[in-house]
């Protein structure tokens, strides 16, 4: 089969979509597939016209990629796609349209309020920056709404805090999040096709809880895989799964969840999450007894089964 | 850099469509390809199986007597065998890392440090203390200051690294005065510096300085050069002085990591220098570095807010600006990229999460209207971030037009000079 390889792309997490790529490249050639890879840029309608690949592999990251737009693209070219249609990517692209959906599900989801930039420049948001604090409590967490990586996340421990934290997401997104702070144990659960994989635990190894760079860190950050939940897991599994439906999400996908005292409190949800060598999705996979050859050719079995045009 | 999300960034700052003002890079369009051309002809002419085979570890003789001819260029007599012609200068600082570091060994340095130092120590787990810089260069006084700290800990650092001409990224050079008290300091206390000098020639103005390797006669002050930015990063030939002592291991380490040097390219180091015309070359490449620093200076001036502070490099390739407390500029980063322009973030030049609202911006790799465009775009990013925190904080809650929101840095009355420190 002739598989292209959507990956690099302009969006600010093009470095890991070049290495999930890469990895998929090679995983294809293992087994026997022609895989054409395809750097995501103003050549790449052309190219899969030229082209006709019998499936596209999206291994893009971020805005542009994981948003529903390369998506929509191959749904008009007729071409079958791996992972999530357009409408599952555009639920779970932006963090506050997510919530939104978990919210009226009835999946546990932290406080949040979401603004534009707009909302501050032209309609005095500023002014309800009090009654927001008071709401969310401290610390809080502010990120941009669309970004895919920790990119742009900020703790605010206080009020002087929350103006620098708001701007360095707005450098992101057009869009932010200010989010109550839930303690707990963070968790990230795999899924491939509604079947969620051994539960992965985020272990940040330095002290201080709110360095969030730490956590994304080679040699900061353990990984507990699977994680010892002593009986909760089967909570976490249900919140992501419940997701995965809400959202409407097919192929795979990864749900990071926190999970505090009270429960499970869905985060996000990542359409198409980090196939690298130091991802969580091929980290699970591996620990349920799925090379990361027989995932992808899974998410590829997956796509066809469901072309364009059937609906996702 | 130990953001892994930072390198991301900075690997973004490669597409063609960027604007980088974030690279170290010398500008080698300036080197003639005739005169490339025929040297490298007649190292295939006249020396071909020699510049194709190993050569010895330490460097061959010729190469040698360049960087004694650079050196003295610059007020240095080494002694021959206190050299090795390394792979970079980069190379030279691992070297000197790997022969005198065990973990947890104390490493002073500037802070901002070179943002490529910041690795090399702290692969070998070294505890690296970063001393203020100002307009002079290193705080002698903040130096003495952590020394005492130290001395209480009985502890010593291993090393004192300094890049003290046309600093990178501060864009400082020490003052003579603080360059005598910091090699009598490494006297007194029997302390090793290690001086970094890759651009010392690139002067555009001013006296040059006595070097530190020069003030102290090679004791305690190791010294590396390199060929990297007055004549090519591309050939990775630099170079190390250092006491015998030292050298010996450096030689082992060197032995270890590649054997030797490019032998090719020291080949054509030998070349280049026999032509006589490298000081032209280098006075031709200064006077276009000197423009292009003058475009930035003077971008900065219209585009940047008056918060803004930067430094005024008498040479070299780099200006160190710093904005207002509440800017974080590799989050600036990523917005400066969706206007296709880039710049180094502060805290790549330090190992402690400082220098989160400065950046380096360098001058050498762009044409003069590029370097003003790229400031433009970054100064309209900040000006808009600047705006938004006003409006946030509340300071002057004032409805911006939708879209003019960045032509307001352009109409900022200009500043003197002198007002920078």
């Amino acid at each position: 089969m002739k598989v292209a390889v959507l990956k690099g792309g302009r969006s600010l997490e093009r470095a890991v979509s070049l290495r999930s790529g890469a990895r998929v490249e090679d995983a294809l050639g293992a087994l026997g597939h022609r895989a054409v890879a395809l750097d995501a840029g103003e050549q790449l309608v052309a190219s899969l016209k030229a082209e006709r690949p019998d499936v596209a592999f999206i291994a893009l990251h971020g805005p542009g990629g994981e948003d529903g737009t390369v998506q929509e693209l191959l749904e008009i070219l007729g071409i079958p796609y791996t992972g999530s249609g357009v409408a599952a990517c555009m639920r779970s692209m932006d963090k506050a349209t997510t919530k939104n959906l978990l919210r009226e599900s009835g999946i546990p989801t932290p406080d949040w309020v979401a603004f534009n930039a707009t909302a501050f420049r032209e309609l005095g948001a500023a002014d309800a920056l009090e009654e927001i604090e008071a709401g969310l409590g401290f610390p809080l967490v502010v990120k941009p709404a669309a970004q895919g990586s920790s990119l742009g996340v900020h703790f605010a421990a206080t009020r002087d805090q929350v103006p620098e934290a708001l701007i360095a997401a707005f450098s992101y997104d057009d869009r932010v999040l200010l989010e109550r702070h839930v303690h707990g144990r963070e968790l990230a659960v795999s899924v491939i096709d509604g079947e969620a994989l051994p539960i992965i635990e985020a272990v940040p190894l330095e002290a201080d809880q709110f360095n969030y760079e730490a956590r994304y860190e080679i040699g900061r950050t353990s990984y507990n895989c699977p994680a010892e939940l002593a009986g909760r897991g089967e909570e976490v599994r249900e919140a992501a799964l419940d997701t995965w439906r809400a959202l409407g999400l097919a192929g795979f996908a990864r749900i990071d969840v926190m999970l505090s005292e009270d429960g499970p409190q869905v985060l996000e949800a990542n359409a198409i999450p980090g196939l690298t060598d130091t991802s969580l999705l091929p980290m699970a996979c591996e620990a349920a007894g799925i090379s990361f050859e027989r995932f992808v050719a899974i998410a590829i079995e997956l796509a066809i089964a469901s072309p364009p045009g059937v609906g996702r | 850099m130990r953001s892994s999300a930072m390198r991301d960034l900075m690997e973004i700052t490669a597409r063609p469509e960027v604007i980088s003002l974030a690279g170290g890079l010398p500008d080698t369009s300036t080197f003639p390809p005739d005169s490339f051309a025929a040297q490298m002809t007649r190292i295939a002419q006249e020396s071909s199986a020699e510049a194709l085979q190993y050569g010895p570890t330490e460097g061959f003789t010729r190469t040698k007597q360049v960087i004694g001819e650079l050196m003295a260029a610059e007020g240095m007599d080494p002694d021959p065998d206190d050299l090795i012609v390394t792979t970079g200068g980069q190379q030279a600082l691992d070297l000197v890392a790997k022969t005198l570091l065990d973990p947890g060994d104390v490493v002073i340095a500037e802070g901002p440090t070179y943002p490529g130092a910041v690795p090399v120590f702290c692969s070998y787990e070294a505890d690296l203390r970063q001393i203020p810089i100002d307009g002079e260069g290193m705080r002698i006084d903040c130096l003495l200051a952590t020394l005492e700290t130290l001395d209480r800990q009985r502890r010593r650092p291993k090393l004192i690294y300094s890049v003290p001409t046309f600093q990178n990224p501060g864009g400082v050079t020490m003052s003579l005065a603080r360059r005598r008290e910091l090699v009598e300091i490494a006297r007194d206390r029997e302390l090793l510096i290690l001086e970094d000098n890759p651009y010392g020639l690139l002067r555009f103005e001013g006296a040059p300085l006595e070097s530190l390797y020069a003030l102290d006669g090679g004791d305690y002050v190791l010294y590396t050069g390199t060929f990297s930015k007055i004549l090519s990063p591309g050939i990775r030939v630099g170079w190390l002085c250092a006491p015998p002592p030292v050298m010996e291991k450096v030689v082992l380490g060197k032995q270890a990591a590649d054997l030797c040097t490019s032998t090719l390219t020291q080949y054509f180091v030998g070349e280049f220098f026999a032509e006589g015309r490298w000081r032209e070359y280098i006075a031709d490449v200064s006077a276009i570095y000197r423009s292009r620093r003058d475009a930035l200076l003077g971008g900065l001036e219209r585009f940047f807010p008056p918060e803004a502070r930067w430094s005024r490099p008498e040479g070299g390739l780099f200006v160190w600006a710093t904005l207002p407390d509440y800017i974080n500029t590799t989050d600036l980063l990523a917005k400066a990229l969706s206007e296709n322009v880039a710049f180094v973030p502060g805290e790549a030049a330090f190992a402690d999460g400082l220098g989160k609202a400065s950046m380096r911006l360098n001058f050498s790799a762009r044409s003069e209207d590029e370097i003003r465009e790229g400031v433009r775009r970054i100064g309209r990013a900040v000006g808009e971030q600047m705006a938004l925190y006003r409006t946030i904080t509340g300071e002057h809650r004032v409805p911006e037009p939708a879209s003019g929101g960045g032509e307001a840095a352009e109409v900022l009355p200009l500043r003197r000079p002198g007002e920078r420190s």
